[in-house]
């Protein structure tokens, strides 16, 4: 019987033990139509207390299960008599059993290597085994507890109470995955970029001018692995050109929406803003990559820019501000309204123009709210990787000349990992590295952005 | 509202006012600011109906009246506040020595200037007491240097009485300081701009007894000075300030005179339910 097949077969009793469980319930409530139940619990409760105690312990077991029955039945394979003729060494070993297991669970016709072959039986037997003592604990699991769930109903059984803390731990599990994923994430991001510390020198990485990545055929610490242009053309195009481009614009356009617009063009710009925050970035890679880098590449040209690329940070930049836009936008919006309208009142009462309260007035009290918006706008444009694979091309220049082509830190992720590569060469833990680089930068922008604009929230409640 | 219109035509409440404003500029000379046939309108509903009101200047005259009456909505069309409430419609006549506020020459932002205005809850801008009253005067350009503008902030401290207080932490924000000399700051802003009348809505309703006596007392002191309208909800402060009073109730001008009168001998069957707490 497969694991499927079981996990229906046990959440199917559990129905049936929560229809026991209600019925021995409901046989309890005593007294006429309207009189108070002798129940602690409505019935139902006690349903779910006895389906809950059928299926947990047991889906429990299997989860344990599903991980320790392969170490147990490799153990039993190896025992049998076909196992003697197995190479001595390890990796030759391995692959020899997995080719086995792969036959024998099913999931491979024929062998490769015919000493598979030959462990194919020792290993079905084990699989047999050990998946009819599984399945025989499991159903024994969900009847020994079912019953035992049952016999404890009582009138007074806190059937109730007990559910809602069972709710409560599955609501609390839901929320950690994300966080333990994200941690998960991280930690795989150290442990690698460890083993690339170990092959290149962090200082020679971190401050590096140079990088080739595929110069590296060399002896180790060869350098090649100077992350400085990347991260230059990453700051160059996401926190410079990007911001020069969406902090004015965004600012405007939030200050026209709470200021000026009449209710109404507000009510159907403000949602169009918003839809634009999620036009997929490939779809301003495309614009920057086919209208907008041409474009300026010609004007350079016209203008005497004889080295202008076609590839360049300004196209990245300038689409990538623009994309940015509602973001700022929207970051700002939410500042100048969260201004107390007694501080505008109190400016046009003292005979200030429109224009006057709020450079004087609005703006200021909203500047915290707005810096870190534009914070959060940074850490997202530094992130940001369709738009400067497809614009910004994968030469790295340290240039401060916005018409050159840069590269920054999400492009040369995307060309270490993309390809034929091996998981060892520190070509391809490289990658890990400047994600890492990535991760911390951009988590430091938001934890200081989140409290700036907390601190500021605070400010005015 | 049937039982109201009965008793209280509007043609009935505009003879009133008429007869009685004109028995008071005998009195104390031309008024500052005269209003004639006023209604207010948000959106269909009518939030004022026909107000005719003359404000004097050696006078502090006090609206009061229940919640929702519409005497912040009258204060607000005294200096076009509510123009920024864009649904708001105003109808007649108001006019500030003989100038008619709504006519289509007025700048508004001259007009604030001269019709100076304090809120009910104290609203110091974000920046230093010093920034907070020379607000006003840099907008107007009122200051040709600095020391004439350190000259301003000190004389509208001190005019506000809260110079002694606050003349060695000029520097601190504005929304540090208690809600009473916020208030004070406040009014002290809308001083700096040298205005010929102050519009105050309420202006003790979020202040604490002895703060709001403060006010009072500035209020007293100030009187002359500009011409000072107030609205407030308690019957005490206005019989304490006020020399004029003016009742309103749903939107009509109940009755209008010396505060005395009003509060020891109203003419209005409506203002003595009002003033000995019948109703309100």
């Amino acid at each position: 019987m497969t694991g499927a097949t079981l996990l229906f077969l046990i959440i199917g009793l559990g129905l049936i033990a929560w229809f026991f469980g209600r019925l021995k319930a409901a046989g309890m409530q005593s007294g006429g139509k309207h009189s108070r139940s002798a129940l602690h619990s409505l019935p139902n409760y006690h349903g779910w207390y006895v389906a809950l105690w059928a299926i947990l312990p047991a889906a429990i077991f299997l989860a344990v299960w599903s991980f320790a029955s392969p170490a147990l039945i490799t153990d039993a394979a190896l025992t049998s008599p076909a196992a003697a003729q197995l190479p001595q060494d390890a990796f030759a070993r391995a692959a020899i059993l997995s080719e086995a297991r792969a036959i024998a669970s099913g999931n491979q016709v024929n062998a490769f290597n015919p000493l598979s072959q030959s462990m194919v039986e020792p290993y079905r037997d084990a699989i047999t085994y050990y998946q009819m003592i599984g399945t025989v604990a499991a159903l024994l699991l969900v009847f020994a507890c079912g019953v035992y769930a049952w016999l404890q109903i009582k009138p007074d059984l806190r059937a109730r109470t007990k559910i809602e803390r069972v709710t409560m731990l599955v609501l609390l599990l839901a929320s950690l995955i994300a966080i333990v994923t994200t941690v998960g994430i991280f930690l795989s991001l150290v442990f690698e970029s460890v083993r690339f510390f170990s092959m290149v020198s962090p200082i020679d990485f971190l401050f590096g001018t140079e990088w080739n990545p595929k110069a590296v055929a060399g002896p180790r610490g060869e350098t090649g692995f100077g992350a400085i242009p990347l991260f230059w053309g990453t700051v160059f195009i996401g926190a410079i050109i990007a911001m020069i481009v969406a902090i004015p614009l965004g600012l405007m356009s939030a200050i026209y929406l709470t200021q000026y617009a009449p209710a109404k063009f507000r009510s159907w710009m403000k949602p169009i803003l918003e839809v634009l925050a999620g036009v997929p970035t490939v779809v301003y890679g495309y614009f920057a990559a086919l209208t907008v880098a041409p474009a300026l590449r010609d004007f350079a040209v016209s203008i005497g820019i004889s080295n202008a690329s076609s590839e360049s940070a300004l196209a990245a930049g300038v689409v990538m501000g623009i994309m940015i836009i509602p973001f700022v936008s929207s970051m700002a919006d939410d500042s100048i309204a969260a201004v107390p309208s007694a501080m505008r009142d109190g400016s046009l009462a003292m005979g200030a123009t429109q224009s006057e309260t709020i450079k004087k007035v609005l703006i200021p009290a909203a500047l915290p709210g707005v810096v870190g918006g534009v914070l959060l706008a940074v850490s997202r444009a530094i992130g940001e990787t369709m738009i400067v694979v497809m614009a910004a091309g994968l030469a790295a220049n340290m240039t401060a000349n916005p018409f050159s082509s840069v590269t920054t830190v999400t492009t040369q992720i995307v060309q270490l990992l993309t390809g034929d590569q091996e998981f060892d060469s520190p070509k391809t833990l490289a990658a890990f590295a400047l994600g890492l680089v990535l991760f911390i930068v951009t988590l430091l922008l938001n934890l200081i952005a989140l409290r700036v604009v907390k601190k500021y929230r605070e400010a005015y409640e | 509202m049937n039982y109201d219109q009965k008793i209280l035509e509007p043609n009935e409440s505009v003879n009133m006012t008429d007869s009685a404003t004109t028995a008071m500029n005998t009195e104390s000379g031309t008024p500052k600011m005269t209003a004639r046939h006023v209604d207010v309108f948000y959106g269909d509903k009518q939030a004022i109906n026909d107000v005719s009101i003359d404000v004097n200047m050696d006078s502090v005259t006090a609206f009061i009246g229940p919640s929702g009456c519409g005497k912040s909505t009258f204060l607000r069309c005294m200096n076009r506040m509510n123009d920024t409430i864009p649904i708001a419609r105003v109808t007649g006549e108001i006019k500030l020595e003989g100038e008619d506020i709504y006519a289509s020459q007025m700048d508004v932002v001259q007009l604030r200037a001269r019709v100076g205005m304090v809120f009910q809850k104290p609203n110091p801008f974000p920046k230093s007491i010093y920034d907070n009253i020379a607000y006003g005067p840099r907008i107007h350009g009122l200051a040709t240097g600095k020391e004439e503008l350190d000259e301003i902030v000190e004389s509208s401290l001190q005019r506000a009485g809260l110079w002694g207080e606050v003349k060695d932490r000029l520097d601190d924000s504005g929304t540090a300081l208690s809600g009473g000399q916020q208030q004070r700051l406040c009014i002290a802003r809308a001083i700096a701009v040298d205005p010929e009348v102050i519009l105050m809505d309420e202006p003790c309703s979020a202040l604490d007894p002895i703060a709001t006596a403060k006010i009072e007392e500035l209020i007293h002191e100030l009187r002359g000075k500009y011409a000072i309208v107030i609205v407030t909800h308690n019957m005490q402060q206005a019989a304490r300030v006020s020399q004029k009073t003016a009742f309103f109730h749903l939107g009509t001008l109940v009755e209008y005179g010396e505060t005395t009168d009003i509060f020891t001998n109203p003419r209005e069957e409506k203002t003595r339910d009002y003033i000995t707490g019948r109703y309100g």
